[in-house]
């Protein structure tokens, strides 16, 4: 399968980057690691006249702590993420998690960003930010404009980002010291998407919720926070009742859709299996 | 849509074409080169059958394309051994029968190359993690695990020689 034709750019900097975005309008389209954009272009569910290459620009990858964030570059890709230090000391939701995602030759070319910037609600990273509070950094003609990842995401394939925006990176505040974090992903194989994922981070005191922040993958038309399981747990111990509940309030939040991967039953009840699987795994990290 | 021209290293050679944009590393590898080594197998990034080496990180050529290559450095199964000398991941598959249809091979071979390079001495765990991303139809991975583990022993021992 080849893609249908198209023009090919390669800018060097943000600004020619952006000046093209805005020059080309909705015939662009932007490429990061391609993973996800060139099988759809095969199959013609893509059919940009031209195509952007972020790739040659730097200034768009690296992981780096400043003025008391963590940031990463939206170029950024997976095996970066996977091996970073600063990643596994102060954010381990984010090596844990990329581990699950794809494999470890698309993990060579894939990007957090266009992860991201995609909007498929079956990507692992959209929920991943959730649970992370993240905010990501989009930098358009008019400068550059923070959104929150809960606020980002509009529908399958919809987000916030204009076309003529590239998102450049993606921010959060480090994890506190006694924070438990998992990432639990049910898939069929190797390079599947999440039948039902949970990304939980997780802070208790005296053996109660103190702070919790749960997002979902891949069961509903994006990503999303499940807010009044969090509600729910917040003062309580994780017992075997309040997960009964936890997995009700995420039952639901769920609204998935249909395929080979199960029905809606089994997708909505195994959301709630990962959830629990997550914070069970969250606090058995903390002492 | 016009032709742009690239120029990259493949196995050691230079190589400079005038390529359609669309082109993908591996028809660019297949059919201007005639490098037939590497395989076209599901097309979308799942089976491995397509893997090279690009600037020293194992990639699926059949989701990048050949103009994204300007500069780089690749290799190719075709350029594993040396003076007609099987590399050591050959060697092993050859030993150990880690082949049957020979279909998902080639990507095993350059994809179990570049693993030793990362991790020389790994687990067993840590070798069917780190060909996650090829798949073979025919062996169960067995054998494919066990001559990866001969390249390994064989790597080491010539590394001490």
């Amino acid at each position: 399968m080849i893609p249908p034709e198209f023009d090919y750019h390669a800018p060097t900097t943000l600004s020619d980057a952006i000046a093209l975005l805005d020059q080309l309008g909705d015939d662009a389209k932007i490429l990061a690691g391609g993973h996800s954009l060139l099988p759809m272009m095969k199959l013609r569910f893509a059919e940009p006249a031209h195509l952007v290459d972020l790739n040659l620009i730097p200034q768009l990858r690296g992981i780096r702590e400043e003025d008391g964030l963590i940031k990463i570059g939206a170029m950024t890709v997976e095996n970066d993420i996977l091996d970073s230090a600063l990643l596994k000391e102060k954010a381990s939701l984010l090596p844990k998690a990329v581990k699950w995602i794809a494999d470890p030759q698309v993990r060579n070319r894939g990007t957090i960003g266009g992860d991201i910037a995609h909007g498929d609600p079956a990507n692992d990273h959209p929920a991943i930010a959730m649970a992370l509070d993240a905010t990501f950094v989009l930098h358009g003609p008019g400068g550059e404009r923070k959104v929150k990842a809960v606020d980002f995401f509009h529908g399958t394939y919809m987000t916030d980002m204009a076309a003529n925006e590239i998102m450049t990176e993606i921010q959060f505040a480090p994890l506190a010291g006694n924070t438990g974090c998992a990432y639990v992903k049910l898939k069929r194989k190797t390079g599947d998407w999440a039948t039902a994922a949970a990304a939980v981070v997780l802070q208790m005191a005296n053996g109660k919720v103190s702070m919790v922040r749960i997002g979902l993958t891949n069961v509903a038309d994006t990503a999303i926070r499940a807010t009044k399981a969090e509600e729910l747990l917040l003062g309580k111990e994780l017992n075997e009742e309040t997960l009964r509940e936890v997995v009700s309030a995420v039952a639901e939040a769920c609204n998935p859709a249909e395929d080979l991967r199960g029905d809606i039953e089994y997708k909505t009840a195994m959301a709630g299996e990962m959830t629990k699987r997550a914070l069970l795994d969250a606090a058995s990290q903390i002492s | 849509m016009s032709k742009k021209l690239v120029s990259m290293t493949i196995n050691g050679k230079k190589v400079e074409e005038a390529v359609e944009p669309r082109t993908l590393l591996i028809h660019f590898l297949r059919e201007n080169l005639n490098l037939t080594g590497a395989h076209i197998g599901c097309e979308t990034s799942h089976c491995g059958a397509c893997t090279v080496d690009i600037d020293g990180k194992s990639v699926k050529s059949c989701t990048h394309l050949a103009v994204q290559c300007e500069g780089a450095d690749i290799l190719t199964v075709e350029g594993l051994a040396k003076n007609g000398v099987l590399s050591a991941v050959q060697e092993g598959f050859h030993m150990e029968h880690g082949l049957q249809c020979g279909f998902c091979t080639p990507g095993m071979l350059v994809r179990s190359y570049r693993l030793l390079q990362e991790n020389p001495n790994p687990t067993e765990a840590e070798i069917r993690a780190g060909i996650s991303g090829n798949l073979c139809r025919c062996t169960g991975y067995q054998n494919i695990v066990k001559a990866v583990q001969y390249a390994a022993k064989k790597l080491q021992e010539t590394a001490q020689a």
